[in-house]
């Protein structure tokens, strides 16, 4: 039975089974691979996608489970408000260095900015420590929310 | 680590400056730059055909753009974007406006010139190029002038360049490189080309952006992982989880029935699900039910490991310093000795590792991310028994390296399962097979005797005992029973002993195989001497800072690091209980760096970072962003290996599995990191690996100040620094 899911504001179908995470059904049927593989067992975060504008690791959640709902990745992420500023603010600061966990940091970071506008150092602890840079970017990251955060809303 | 060229094969200036290009643009590699080219996984071999292609590195189309054809790998140093500021730099082009390839596999043409291959490791990628690279595009630039002169005819010493343009300014004419890029083609570059003074630079010692990073905000960024090929199937693979084990039997009944899976292919030691997906590749794996042939590593345990490296590490090595009398230097004043152990180390990079692979009858085709090209074109050649000629291989950005792609075995592995594939096969490795099955950071024990007399060290006898990897990876890094890189921070003693001797003793642990891990010996090497050197001036009733300056008069560069960590730190304030300040200098890869770790350490022996003040003297700093980037993160690497990173053995095979039992730091246990960047116009040091050196020697100083525990072992055990029990 085909699954449609909306990603990134598109209406996607493909068969799969339902109990397929959505991560390989983005990175391997639908050839997005902007969202990446870490570790399979949401510990790391690389994986992070939005359902519903939240943010959540795909590498454990079943297709099956977010049918209906709204999908939004690291390719959709610069079309909303959040998402640009983190983006830009990335960039401004110089971030990323491999690159490969930043997908996740990204949307994760977006969906902190969206749900608190005004994140402080707890509020970005919380949102953010779901989130493992091998890089070690922590630093930088902390200071791109904040200045991502200071940013008018364009 | 102190490999002098001469001692190596390297790429001599003419190979550069008069070397073809062979292969090409072969992969999907995108920068902004560069329109299109994303995922389009093969490209026809590129010809220069209209090009001014004047060496290996740098061709100039008729448009005008400039493509610069990266030796190195980018797995996130930001070398790319150093080395691209360095040719352009003496190209004078244009910045905005320069596009980034790939090079392919070739020694000839982009061997390391520290090393003779096509490698990235050891920090070196800017200082082993640092002037080829300048040389190259100096004999570019030298050409166009010369191209323009000849068509104004006028001496090209009346011309200048700058943004791709060759200016006259006597006539006020100017010519862009693209228009040029075809008369200079037919140019011969001078033969002593010259450089730019440092004094002229308009890029190099600018922090500029990152030419790789754009594209890594918004996902189409390309790593190996990331290779999709029309018709290919993706495979995942469990290898024996003992060390040198064999497949047995195999039951694959429940296997076969999963939707999806394709195929499952039985190795020598590894099986392989080949399916529709990676979801079915791993649940066919999850499935199986293998007997193993577990072989002689089936009771290995790190207990037998430890037992053996330290008997090995009782007896004599291999001489590979001694200067002065080590048994007068000895036998004078008050004598001190340690012995200090480090633990295996998964590399982890966030990538797992992969490689797809389409071979045919007559060709392999590779698609990953590595950090030895030439290798893995070799290896993967020899595993389809096929002509090195006839194997491409197409590299990616990394997703971080650490060392671990320094290795040829993902690439080998996966031709061995593409063997039994019609088509492309992408094979990724689950993270447990990454962790369970990596090339480790080596188990390392050093002992260090010292004596005392005045405050001062008279005698120090250092023996290094571990792996010998350059053995395996280089040989001739490994002569008279030394291991270069296992010894290298040991021989680069930055303080002024007179009587200073260091050994070697080789001790391979069984089963395990070891290999290098962002930092290699020095890692060992700092951690040893700097701890040792905090107990040394305790012992001597000195400051751990004091102490130092006190033998590091003929070591001006480090001083100064030194002196500015201690202003920057607030070195010497009080400090709440349980709190304190570490200090660890080092040399290591020709970068002269300070650095103070504050640290807090609670009732419970947990250790929390407060602050991290690091000072460094690069010599001349490229992008002197990056050196700071990379300081943090590397800060970052090491300081986590020494909270928590230990791989343990048990039964033959590794305990851990994944990041719940391989833990990283994480953003919430982040300190403040500060880097100072000293000004200096010395030639550039090594960079991407220093930081991970700096931090757990720094760390165990400043537990050891905050508790007066002295820990001699990593990771941090935190029994022995708790609080007394009330």
């Amino acid at each position: 039975m085909a699954t449609t899911l909306t990603i990134n504001g598109e209406a996607k179908s493909f068969e799969v089974p339902a109990e397929m995470p959505l991560l390989w059904v983005l990175r391997d049927v639908l050839g997005m691979t902007g969202t990446k593989f870490g570790c399979g067992i949401a510990q790391c975060g690389a994986c992070t996608v939005h359902i519903d504008g939240k943010a959540v690791r795909s590498c454990m959640l079943p297709v099956g489970a977010v049918r209906g709902r709204a999908v939004t990745t690291i390719e959709g992420i610069g079309a909303t408000p959040a998402g640009a500023k983190v983006q830009k603010a990335w960039l401004e600061l110089e971030v990323i260095q491999c690159g490969y966990c930043q997908s996740g940091q990204i949307m994760s970071a977006s969906a902190l900015l969206a749900a608190t506008p005004n994140p402080d150092d707890s509020d970005i602890d919380a949102a953010m420590a779901g989130n493992i840079c091998r890089c070690g970017t922590y630093v930088r990251i902390r200071a791109a929310i904040k200045q991502a955060a200071s940013q008018r809303q364009s | 680590m102190i490999l002098a060229e001469k001692n190596f094969q390297g790429v001599s200036r003419r190979t550069l400056l008069t070397g073809g290009l062979a292969g090409g643009f072969l992969l999907a590699f995108h920068l902004p730059v560069r329109a299109g080219a994303v995922n389009e996984p093969v490209q026809p071999p590129d010809d220069t055909a209209g090009k001014f292609a004047p060496n290996a590195l740098i061709r100039i189309d008729s448009s005008g753009t400039t493509t610069l054809v990266m030796p190195q790998v980018e797995m996130g140093q930001g070398v790319y974007t150093s080395i691209s500021m360095i040719l352009a730099e003496e190209l004078d082009a244009d910045f905005a406006r320069v596009a980034l390839e790939h090079a392919p596999p070739s020694d000839k043409l982009y061997g390391n010139p520290m090393f003779g291959i096509q490698a990235t490791g050891n920090s070196n990628s800017i200082r082993a190029w640092w002037p080829h690279l300048r040389t190259a595009g100096a004999g570019a630039r030298a050409m166009l002038v010369q191209a323009a002169a000849k068509q104004w005819q006028v001496d090209p010493a009346s011309c200048t360049t700058a943004n791709s343009e060759v200016m006259h300014k006597e006539s006020g004419r100017t010519l862009s490189y693209g228009e040029l890029a075809l008369a200079a083609s037919s140019e011969v570059p001078p033969k002593d080309v010259p450089l730019k003074d440092p004094k002229d630079f308009v890029l190099i010692g600018k922090p500029l952006k990152r030419l790789d990073t754009p594209d890594k905000v918004n996902g189409k960024a390309i790593y190996g992982i990331d290779a999709m090929l029309p018709n290919m199937k993706f495979a995942t693979i469990k290898t024996c989880p003992v060390f040198g084990g064999k497949v047995g039997k195999v039951d694959d009944s429940a296997a076969k029935k999963i939707p999806g899976v394709q195929k499952i292919v039985v190795s020598d030691d590894f099986v392989a699900v080949v399916g529709d997906h990676m979801w079915a590749a791993k649940k066919g794996v999850d499935a199986l039910v293998i007997d193993w042939n577990e072989g002689p590593n089936a009771q290995l345990s790190s207990s037998d490991i430890w037992r053996d490296l330290r008997a090995a590490s009782e007896k004599d090595g291999a001489v590979a310093k001694s200067v002065g009398d080590i048994a007068k230097g000895l036998s004078t004043g008050d004598r001190v000795e340690a012995a200090y152990e480090l633990p295996f180390l998964a590399h982890a990079t966030m990538e797992p590792i992969n490689a797809t692979v389409h071979l045919t009858a007559d060709s392999c085709e590779i698609w990953t991310g590595t950090q030895v090209m030439t290798r893995v074109q070799s290896e993967a050649a020899k595993a389809a028994g096929l002509p090195v000629e006839k194997v491409i291989v197409n590299n990616h950005l990394l997703g971080g390296g650490f060392g671990r792609k320094l290795e040829a075995d993902m690439a080998v592995a996966a031709v061995r399962i593409a063997k039994q594939v019609d088509g492309p096969v992408k094979v990724v490795w689950t993270r447990e097979e990454d962790i369970q099955h990596d090339v480790y950071r080596p188990v390392y024990r050093d002992t260090i005797a010292a004596t005392l007399a005045d405050g001062k060290i008279v005698g120090w006898k250092y023996r290094v005992s571990g792996s010998a990897i350059m053995a395996r990876w280089f040989p001739p890094g490994f002569q008279k029973g030394v291991d270069i890189d296992g010894v290298d921070s040991a021989i680069d003693m930055p303080y002024d002993i007179p009587n200073f001797h260091v050994e070697f003793v080789r001790a391979e642990p069984p089963g395990v195989p070891t290999g290098f891990w962002r930092g290699v010996g020095p890692n060992n090497n700092v951690f040893a001497i700097e701890s040792f050197m905090d107990e040394l001036a305790k012992k001597a009733g000195k400051d751990p800072i004091e102490f130092r300056r006190g033998m590091l008069a003929k070591n001006p560069r480090l001083l100064a690091a030194l002196n500015l960590a201690a202003e920057k730190s607030g070195w010497g304030q009080p400090l709440p209980d349980r709190v304190g300040r570490g200090v660890s200098v080092q040399p290591s890869f020709a970068s002269f760096i300070a650095t103070v770790v504050e640290a807090e350490v609670d009732q419970q022996g947990e250790v929390k970072l407060r602050r991290v003040t690091c000072v460094v003297d690069t010599g001349i700093a490229v992008n002197p962003d990056t050196v700071r980037a990379q300081l943090e993160g590397g800060l970052i690497f090491g300081l986590t290996a020494a909270l928590y990173g230990e791989v343990t053995i048990d039964k033959g095979r590794v305990q851990q599995s994944n990041f719940n039992d391989y833990r990283m730091l994480r953003i919430d246990q982040a300190p403040k990191i500060e880097v100072h960047v000293i000004q200096s116009g010395e030639a550039p040091g090594g960079i991407g690996e220093t930081g991970v050196t700096a931090g757990p020697p720094a760390l165990r100083n400043a537990i050891y100040a905050a508790t007066g525990v002295a820990l001699r072992r990593l990771p941090i055990d935190r029994s022995l620094i708790a609080g007394k029990k009330s």
